[in-house]
């Protein structure tokens, strides 16, 4: 296991370099003048720009300008905006929201979508099975945006239930369930239906026989031997998702006004503010090749027929 | 609350005293399934007594693993349907049982294992794990003294260095030693009664054996009833003291095991004995039973062997044939029973 881990982490390094070599690439080449509108209505002057050239390394060929900008991330340093916040502060402010969306919506998605599995695959075909069908894929069909905006207008501003924008940073948990529902509806219908395949697979396997044949009580029969095994796949789904919910959500958190990772990427791109988007990418690619790694891990453990050495 | 129940209730429940051990009777199942109703049991009787053995032969499909499920009352259903019958545990009607009743009596009254154990084990979890479970759940046994006594169950069953392979996996175990976990599971809460589906087809030949010695050896010790469901006349042979042949859902011969090969008492049984391969025989063709067994969902006429009968008459195409007792403990389905045993 050690070694598998050790393996997997050396092979983090040259996807880490790659992808960040592409995303600083991608975004310093941007088509149109990073410095346009940086001084009100009149162009900026040659000497701002040339100190924003220097402080930037906007002189260097890329290649250099890309290693100098890694060996400061790599000290801790994301560098600054042009306007001269400090990226890593930006995203030490924003990404404690990030992380609280993304963990309301992975809650959501586990409970809803492992409960209606569970009761629709026990059950087989019939009315519910049939509610969850189709309610799942009316769920899976519509972008996030409609489930966003409906929800929304419909709970926030003509009901009144809840706090149309959340604003405030931290937010407060209780005003991110919907926005959380809102993020995690999409995966909330996979993991259902992933949850009802899985279930329905496994009920008539061999193993669940034994185990009534055993007189256990059906509630531990269903609750650990049918679960535990049909539950690998969904923790799976469940981890690497995860890692996507990490990297922030620019729709939900545009709609509901969350100062996430998400609004801080979108501003960043809008404003031409290389360093954030490039600092803030870099940070969700580290965390995603991690959560994947921890996902891998968890797989071993939930299944011990797999071995990684 | 759902952990710890002793099962002292159980011991004081509607047993009636001097009856079999295990009685089936009459029992009736019907699969009903989108092509039709399958009649998969058709009045299947037989019983079982401490310590003795009872072979239930029959090819893919006669209806022997589902008199095993009905028993056991792990029976699909759907799509199975008890029609008709009873299954008497000490005189008890399981049937009428109530669920919680029949609950009690799985794993402690009657315990089965299954012909691929390594399916039938769970393979997330540790075989210690899953014979500790029992122990833990129904006798409220401590942790520790259930892993002890796990331990000790699969050195019963002759598992060597049983202390560590208490932690392993059932992938971890070869295919002998996982059918050897499976029955150690299965003596785990002392069974009076155990099913044997199959438990040797999916091992290798000299496995077999072992594995037959060894449910022999504790079946002796313990004084249990076995059922030893196969279709494999050489198993049967060297364990069985009686041996139920089954077709077509229904038993078409019951017989001692020495007398049913010294002289089969139904067509049927006489071709199974045919077609096996005989040393003095040896560059013969191997004799077999033409045409295949009937669908359940279709069982013709009169005797359900009758088109595959190589003695059928006009009376077997239209009568069922009733039981006939040729001797105590004797019973052939067929029209004509004792011609057979009487001719030479």
């Amino acid at each position: 296991m050690g070694r598998y881990v050790l393996r997997r982490l050396l092979q983090l390094i040259p996807v880490f370099i790659g992808t960040t070599f592409l995303i600083y690439w991608l975004v310093w080449s941007l088509p149109g003048d990073a410095f346009a509108g940086k001084c009100g209505d009149r162009p900026c002057p040659d000497a701002y720009v040339q100190a924003m050239m220097d402080k930037f390394n906007l002189g260097d060929p890329l290649i250099v300008q890309y290693g100098k900008y890694m060996l400061n991330v790599l000290q801790g340093n994301f560098g600054e905006t042009f306007r001269g916040l400090d990226v890593g502060e930006l995203i030490g402010e924003a990404y404690p929201n990030t992380i609280r969306l993304a963990l309301v919506a992975l809650a959501i998605e586990a409970v809803i979508g492992l409960a209606a599995g569970v009761l629709t695959g026990l059950r087989g075909r019939g009315f519910l099975d049939n509610l969850v069908l189709v309610s799942t894929l009316f769920l899976i069909s519509l972008p996030v945006f409609v489930t966003g905006f409906v929800l929304q207008i419909t709970l926030g501003f003509e009901l009144k239930w809840i706090k149309t924008t959340v604003s405030a940073s931290p937010a407060p948990w209780e005003h991110l369930i919907v926005p959380g529902f809102v993020l995690g509806s999409l995966s909330m219908a996979y993991v259902t239906r992933l949850t009802r395949t899985s279930i329905a697979e496994n009920k008539r396997a061999d193993y669940v026989r034994t185990a009534t044949a055993k007189g256990l009580r059906q509630r531990r029969v269903v609750g650990v031997h049918l679960l535990r095994n049909s539950a690998i796949p969904v923790v799976t789904f469940l981890g690497t998702d995860l890692g996507a919910l990490m990297g922030g959500a620019i729709v939900t958190e545009g709609i509901f006004d969350i100062k996430g990772i998400g609004s801080l990427v979108y501003d960043g791109i809008i404003g031409k503010e290389g360093v954030t988007v490039t600092g803030v990418v870099t940070l969700l690619v580290m965390v995603y090749l991690l959560s994947n790694l921890l996902v891998d891990l968890l797989y071993a453990v939930l299944d011990p027929r797999i071995r990684y050495d | 609350m759902t952990t710890t129940r002793s099962e002292v209730d159980f011991e004081e429940t509607a047993r009636v005293p001097g009856a079999p051990l295990l009685e089936v009777d009459d029992l009736f199942v019907e699969f009903r399934t989108r092509d039709g109703v399958a009649k998969v049991l058709n009045g299947v009787s037989y019983r079982v007594e401490p310590g003795e053995t009872l072979a239930v032969l029959g090819e893919s499909g006669s209806g022997k693993s589902v008199t095993a499920q009905t028993i056991m009352g792990i029976l699909d259903m759907p799509p199975g349907v008890i029609t008709g019958g009873e299954i008497r545990f000490h005189g008890e009607n399981l049937l009428k049982a109530s669920s919680r009743r029949r609950r009690e009596v799985r794993g402690s009254g009657i315990a089965m294992i299954f012909q691929d154990a390594l399916s039938a084990l769970n393979p997330v979890f540790t075989v210690g794990f899953q014979i500790e479970e029992q122990l833990r759940l129904r006798k409220g046994m401590s942790r520790k003294d259930a892993r002890k006594r796990a331990i000790e169950l699969l050195d019963q069953v002759k598992i060597p260095n049983s202390k560590g392979r208490v932690r392993q996996y059932p992938h971890e175990f070869s295919g002998g030693m996982r059918q050897r976990a499976m029955i150690a599971m299965s003596l785990a809460l002392d069974p009076e009664m155990l099913i044997a589906d199959e438990p040797t087809t999916a091992l290798d030949v000299t496995v077999q054996a072992q594995i037959m010695d060894l449910l022999k050896d504790i079946q002796v010790e313990r004084n249990m009833g076995l059922i030893l469901i196969t279709h494999d006349l050489g198993v049967v042979a060297e364990v069985a003291d009686r041996i139920a042949v089954m077709y077509a859902g229904r038993i078409v011969e019951q017989s001692h095991a020495r007398d049913l090969y010294r002289k089969p008492g139904h067509p049927y049984t006489q071709g199974l004995l045919d077609s096996l391969p005989r040393l003095d025989l040896k560059g013969t063709e191997l004799r077999t039973i033409k045409g295949l067994p009937p669908s359940l969902l279709n069982i013709p006429q009169g005797c359900p062997f009758n088109p595959r009968c190589p003695r059928v008459q006009d009376i077997c195409k239209t009568e069922v044939p009733p039981q006939h007792r040729l001797a105590p403990g004797r019973l052939s389905a067929c029209h004509f029973a004792e011609e057979l045993i009487s001719g030479d």
